[in-house]
């Protein structure tokens, strides 16, 4: 009997099977996921999702009988009362009790339900989506080197020893050389003892005594393995090209913001921090909020620390101008901006953040996304087509080869269709 | 505790951890009983230990080791980790391999006296069970199913990587569908060797010689090249004709498969015919697993190999394992194949030992022949669960379980019970229980019975309908449209009754778009 302990063997057998199945029942897998995400809150996308999906997609037919129809009989164990003749009334939902002949995997035609991984909900998630116009590719010179081989050398580091090349050039070396090998100076020293207790003739022992001599003495002065034989792996640092992106939040928090939209706009903001990041490894992200004044923050204090204040939405965009001027060169960067906000501007100010967005922002940006949150209860008079101040001032700037996009939201369920709309793939650019 | 087990012998084990030196231990006590007490005959075996997460994936890859991939595995990974994770379901201590080394996993986290009884019962029942059953000495090659699985793994790979995954996915899903109508129910015709072969020509020779007569020469012949047109009758001869192992026939028969194909389709034919013994042999393999755990545990508690305490926990869980709701019980979910497999073998050595009148009536053969222990041998050698139940089954067991039949006739309004555990009924009972595990009668009759090669090349099958129950009509359409894919030309089922020959229902598909042409 042989006992064998599997337990350590590679897990995750099931993985490629896994994944013929997700990309098997791919389509309800996608539209599960996109009705789950609007059920969800942002936090919770970092947990797995139990996701149900029709069992149409994904049925394996086979021929079996139906389960209504005809004359069948079974052998049923538990009499209790019968005899033979009796009739029962027929139980309800086809034969509770009655065995299951029809069916043989009880599957049916039930939903389909299973959990996904979080990194399987995200990748559906956020597939498709695709920051536009990664257009400007630079080389940044601070960050990105990579290693590649490039051959060898004859310094380096002990790390770095090339065993195989140093032992061929010893090799062919001691070839050349003629160095002995111990293999054969053994033989003439037994060949000399020999000799020695044959009491073979003098002459012929000091001939073999010189020749051990001299193979000694030239394995000593061969060297087995010579610094001229080492070589180590050369590796040259090469600069890996990269598209350096930059993206702004700006979010305005004045009072006129109320807990509500401040909430959507840091939904909305998450997911895209999320996306970034998932995304986009190298992408610079800048957090700008702003009352009657702007300030270029950190994201724990972006996301979650209060503030009051009037509204003035040209300090935000003078404060991106300012940072994009300092840092982001806009020759070397692309640059990409999602401002949310509820929509109230001065009225005196509407005028300055047109020009400024028209003249500077929108011209550096690749992409500007707009989006407008509003209180759940406001809907009607959106409805009746009211637009705010800080709407029309954009929907002025907006322009056929302007970058400008502008969405509205009410309802924490908007955000994540219109979070796809703003960056699917397709729309790139628009 | 010991001090008061007076007994002779030493505990093998003692607490519920288990390491190797304890299995060890446990398998030589369990072997020598096995192998010298009961007589069983085993392959050798390997005991495998795996994580829970393992036995998962051995549920969803059909419970072999290796298993090319699919992605029906990948779902029925996925449902049966969510059951599981949930606690709506509990994993299965154990899997059997039919395979030489016998392969029985065991999971990390049973506790000792779980183990024991788990080699009892795969190591030894299942195992003896696949050794010398009839049915698998017959069908399955236990030595070389694992080299034949690693070939189909590696040619599915090969092939997916070749000719794409969608193409692969498209062959498996229609052969999948196809799977219970992919066996071979009787042993073909053996392709002779060549010694055979030369034996029986020179026997032809032989005999054409003693038998010569020249006037044959004289009778005139059709004309060389006017043959006349093949009748439906040659025709279907020539393709073998009707067929109702539909997977082999489109391997071997189907005019626009590729040659990689046929060979998918063989590999899923293969391992549906391998398990094909398993799926008529439930009751028994179950029955005579559980039958031999019981005695085997029994026989380390009598000798006072294990303790009370671990023999007490082998009860509880022999117990449920064996347990069979009534009817009526909202747990009922037929008939519980450890429990009939089980009170049967204790029946049989019942009968030989200690028989009854009624049993000598019954059974005059076996009935007090003594050595209950060969008298269950012998049916484990030569029986599948038809044939066993319906040679076995006593009115002792059937008033136990108080089995009766129930007619349900869609006509009428209501059940009818047929026959009770009474003395008119024992009979027709236990004939109609052992159609229940007929397969032949389960199992839909479906047969290809014509094609055209030479006209519309269209594919003609028959369901030949037992007491008006149709096939279900949304999945004999989806498999329709896989045998059409394979087939490349149109398909047509036709439903037709058994007694009468009428048609009741037709289903047809037209050739896969793309294809035809």
């Amino acid at each position: 009997m042989n006992i064998i302990d599997r337990r350590l063997n590679p897990q995750g057998k099931s993985l490629a099977n896994r994944q013929r199945f997700l990309r098997r029942a791919k389509e309800q897998v996608v539209k599960a996921v996109r009705d789950a995400s609007g059920k969800r809150g942002i936090q919770d996308l970092e947990n797995g999702e139990k996701v149900t999906i029709a069992a149409g997609g994904v049925r394996e037919p086979s021929f079996h009988r139906s389960g209504s129809g005809g004359v069948r009989d079974y052998v049923v164990p538990g009499n209790k009362e019968y005899v033979e003749g009796d009739t029962i009334p027929r139980p309800e939902g086809g034969g509770g009790g009655r065995g299951n002949e029809g069916s043989a995997d009880g599957e049916g035609e039930d939903d389909f339900r299973f959990v996904l991984s979080r990194d399987e909900f995200l990748d559906i998630f956020l597939e498709d989506l695709e920051l536009p116009d990664l257009v400007k590719q630079k080389v940044k010179q601070t960050e990105s080197h990579t290693l590649t081989r490039a051959g060898y050398s004859v310094s380096g580091s002990p790390a770095n020893l090339s065993l195989v090349r140093t032992m061929r050039n010893s090799l062919s070396r001691r070839i050349a050389l003629r160095r002995p090998k111990p293999a054969e100076i053994a033989e003439l020293e037994a060949l000399l003892r020999e000799a020695e207790e044959a009491g073979e003739d003098p002459e012929r022992l000091q001939e073999l005594r010189q020749e051990l001599e001299r193979q000694i003495l030239r394995s000593k002065r061969i060297p087995f393995i010579d610094p001229i034989d080492v070589r180590y792996n050369r590796f040259d640092t090469v600069p890996k090209p990269i598209a350096q992106a930059v993206m702004f939040c700006l979010m305005d928090v004045s009072g006129s913001m109320t807990e509500h939209m401040k909430d959507l706009a840091k939904r909305f903001f998450m997911l895209l921090f999320l996306f970034l990041k998932r995304r986009y490894g190298a992408v610079d992200i800048v957090f700008i909020r702003h009352t009657h004044e702007a300030k270029e923050v950190d994201e724990e204090t972006f996301f979650y620390s209060a503030e009051t204040g009037g509204t003035v939405v040209s300090t935000a965009l003078e404060e991106m101008r300012k940072v994009i001027e300092e840092r982001y060169p806009p020759q070397d960067w692309n640059i990409y901006a999602a401002q949310a906000s509820d929509g109230d501007n001065m009225s005196s100010d509407n005028a300055k953040s047109a020009a400024l967005l028209r003249d500077v922002i929108v011209p550096y940006c690749q992409y500007f996304a707009y989006i407008e949150v509003a209180a759940e209860h406001n809907m009607g008079l959106s409805a009746l087509g009211r637009e705010t101040e800080l709407w029309r001032t954009y929907k002025q700037v907006q322009g056929p080869d302007r970058p400008l996009a502008m969405r509205r939201v009410r309802s924490r369920r908007e955000i994540f269709p219109v979070f796809r709309d703003l960056f699917a793939r397709d729309k790139a650019g628009a | 505790m010991t001090a008061v087990i007076t007994k002779p012998g030493a505990l093998i084990y003692d607490g519920v951890d288990w390491d190797y030196d304890t299995i060890k231990r446990v398998y030589d006590a369990i072997e020598h009983i096995a192998l010298n007490e009961m007589g069983l005959n085993v392959y050798p075996n390997q005991i495998e230990v795996i994580t829970a997460e393992q036995m998962l994936d051995a549920y969803s890859s059909i419970g072999m080791p290796l298993m090319y991939k699919h992605w029906s595995f990948g779902k029925h990974f996925a449902r049966d980790e969510m059951l599981y994770r949930k606690g709506y379901r509990g994993l299965a201590y154990e899997i059997v391999i039919n395979s030489s080394p016998c392969i029985s996993y065991i999971m990390e986290e049973n506790t000792m006296t779980m183990q024991t009884l788990v080699i009892a019962h795969a190591a030894f029942g299942h195992n003896h069970f696949f050794k010398n059953n009839q049915l698998f000495q017959q069908w399955t090659d236990a030595e070389g199913i694992l080299d034949y699985l690693e070939f189909a793994k590696t040619y599915i790979n090969q092939c997916e990587e070749r000719y794409g995954y969608a193409a692969v996915e498209r062959v498996l899903d229609a052969a999948h569908a196809l799977m219970s109508q992919g066996v071979h129910k009787y042993p073909k015709k053996r392709t002779l060797d060549l010694r055979l072969e030369q034996k029986r020509e020179r026997e032809r020779q032989e005999y054409q010689e003693q038998t010569f007569n020249d006037l044959w020469r004289t009778v005139p012949r059709p004309a060389a090249g006017q043959r006349p047109p093949k009748s439906v009758s040659e025709r279907k001869k020539l393709l073998g004709l009707p067929e109702e192992n539909i997977l082999y026939f489109l391997e071997k028969k189907a005019p626009r498969l590729e040659h990689w194909q046929r060979e998918l389709l063989r590999i899923v034919r293969h391992i549906s015919q391998y398990f094909y013994p398993q799926k008529q042999t439930k009751v028994m393999n179950e029955g005579c697993a559980t039958f031999v755990h019981y005695q085997i545990m029994s026989r380390l508690h009598e000798t006072g190999q294990i303790s009370e305490g671990a023999f007490l926990e082998f009860l509880h869980s022999h117990t449920s394992v064996v347990f069979q709701p009534e009817f009526d019980d909202k747990r009922f979910s037929g008939i519980n194949p450890y429990a009939l497999g089980f009170a049967m073998m204790q029946d049989i050595v019942r009968i030989a030992e200690q028989p009854t009148d009624e049993d000598r009536q019954y059974f005059p053969d076996l009935a007090g022949r003594g050595d209950g222990m060969a008298a269950v041998r012998e049916a484990w050698a030569n029986f599948r669960d038809e044939s066993f139940i319906l040679q076995y089954l006593s009115p002792h067991l059937m008033r136990k379980l108080k089995l009766f039949s129930v007619r349900d006739d869609a006509e009428d309004p209501y059940l009818l019970v047929d026959h009770i555990h009474n003395e008119r009924g024992y009979r027709s009972l236990r004939k109609m229980l052992a159609r229940q595990y007929d397969l032949g009668f389960l199992e839909p009759d479906i047969q290809i019975v014509d094609v055209d090669l030479a006209g519309d090349r269209k594919l003609i099958l028959h369901h030949r309908v037992t007491n008006g129950v149709l096939l279900d009509e949304s999945d004999a359409k989806a498999v329709l449209r896989h045998i059409a894919n394979l087939w490349g030309y149109e398909v047509q089922l036709v439903e037709v009754s058994a007694v009468s020959d009428a048609i009741l229902k037709e289903h047809a598909v037209t050739a896969p778009s793309g294809v035809s042409g």
